[in-house]
């Protein structure tokens, strides 16, 4: 009599891969792209700021391509990138875009208009001021942003299997229909699903290193105003 | 060669306009998933953020909740259920109410938590019972923010019920499954054109919603 986690991380060859090669392929396939996301959004969200009439159209077009659902995207990608890491990387990236640049922008935008005149009255240049003043400032929006991000990446990745193995975990998914193997895919859910939460948890950290002068931990109630969000109410997993 | 061709071609031509696998039939089919998985969210999500927001206790085992609801993936999930319970409908409406109910939960009870408490005490004062404290002084307030949560629940619900075609059920996705599978790629390009127009009708639903049910006051602001 087999038990059901019998073979729980005995990979099938046809995947290529160990377990922990399927796990760093998976975190490759997921983090670039939010790192690019992160790098395009930067001076998208920054051009935003700056023209004010540029934000509306730029969240519309970016709410058009969020509906697109994944699959399509990777399909229609096929088309120009074959079938590649790259076709599922793509659509990932243009989806952390989308939510970043929202965030980018509200947390720049929030940074008081006192504290900016300070920062010109004590001589810094509109280069200096945005580095060491506003985006240091928005940091906590922009990692709300980036927890979403990363977290709906990880997830999506793993629909890349359905353009032909391109999955890493997800690829899990389809060895456990063709060889019907389930816990192989309670394996590729499970370890999916703790990847998330453990980025999550590292950007959490990483928010509390780079913002010190923010309480952390079991915040007292502050007054209304002042009153921190929980993390920001987009997430996207297709 | 390009993607505005294949989109022009797939909406011309007549057959792709009528029968079990016609436009017509596949949209009804997607609003019917995606109205279900949102009415089962909400079933879930609104009664618990309102009731969590206005005592305001529980924010961090809601914050909790709600990553793990999310850090869930929903297309691994599908499978894995469809391997464990088989086909359906159930099967489906799982993973997309594990995928709308966060953003719904999470965006309630900030919008509840972060009413001005002054009009809250005052109808306190007036002698209100709590339930109609929490009805008829925080509802209306926190109902803009309430919405955009619902809002943008239901786009993500729209765009991922394509994942219904991939267990043999309807919906747009259909065409963007059987697509890849024909390597008939002007019918995934006309499925996708589909879903983000779906989604677009969806955000439009909602402003119109917003317009008629936010009250004039509250709007201002």
């Amino acid at each position: 009599m087999n038990g059901f986690f019998d073979g729980f991380f005995d990979i099938p060859s046809d995947l290529q891969h160990s377990y922990q090669g399927l796990i760093g392929l998976h975190l490759r396939e997921a983090l670039l792209p939010v790192l690019a996301g992160l790098l395009l959004a930067l001076p998208l969200a920054q051009l935003c700021v700056r023209f004010r009439w540029l934000y509306p159209p730029v969240l519309g077009a970016t709410t058009v391509l969020y509906a697109v659902p994944s699959l399509a995207f990777f399909v229609v990608l096929i088309d120009y990138t074959g079938q590649t890491e790259l076709t599922v990387m793509i659509p990932l990236a243009v989806y952390s875009l989308v939510v970043l640049v929202p965030a980018i922008v509200d947390g720049v935008r929030s940074v008081p208009q006192e504290t900016l005149a300070a920062a010109t009255a004590m001589g810094f240049g509109p280069v200096r001021r945005y580095l060491q003043v506003q985006l240091p400032i928005a940091v906590p929006a922009i990692i709300a942003g980036l927890r979403v991000a990363t977290v709906s990446s990880i997830s999506l990745v793993s629909v890349g299997t359905l353009i032909g193995n391109q999955g890493a975990l997800g690829n899990l998914l389809a060895d456990a229909q063709k060889y019907d193997r389930p816990e192989l895919a309670v394996n590729s859910v499970i370890t999916t699903a703790v990847l998330a939460i453990l980025c999550d948890a590292l950007l959490v950290l990483l928010r509390v290193v780079l913002t010190p002068w923010m309480p952390n931990g079991t915040r007292r109630r502050p007054k209304p105003s002042t009153r921190q969000k929980l993390p920001a109410p987009q997430d996207v997993t297709r | 060669m390009n993607v505005l061709n294949f989109v022009n071609a797939f909406f011309s031509d007549s057959a792709h306009w009528h029968g079990y696998d016609g436009i017509p039939q596949r949209l009804l089919e997607h609003i019917q998933y995606s109205a279900l998985a949102l009415a089962l969210a909400a079933a879930i999500g609104l009664p618990v953020g309102l009731i969590t927001g206005h005592t305001g206790r529980g924010g961090n085992a809601l914050a909790f909740i709600a990553t793990a609801a999310r850090a869930l993936p929903s297309f691994g999930l599908l499978v894995l259920i469809v391997i464990v319970m088989g086909f359906g409908l159930l099967p489906v409406m799982i993973p997309l109410v594990i995928l709308a109910v966060p953003p719904i939960l999470v965006t309630t009870y900030e919008a509840v938590r972060t009413v001005d408490p002054s009009p809250v005490d005052a109808a306190r004062g007036m002698g209100m019972h709590e339930s109609r404290i929490l009805f008829q002084v925080e509802l209306p307030v926190a109902l803009p923010l309430i919405l955009s949560g619902l809002r943008s629940a239901a786009i993500q619900i729209v765009s991922t019920a394509t994942i219904a075609a991939y267990v043999s059920l309807g919906g747009l996705g259909r065409y963007i499954v059987d697509g890849l599978y024909q390597r008939n790629y002007e019918k995934v390009v006309g499925g996708a054109t589909l879903v983000a127009v779906l989604a677009l009708l969806t955000l439009a639903v909602f402003w119109a919603v917003g317009r008629l049910a936010v009250s004039p006051g509250v709007r201002r602001r």
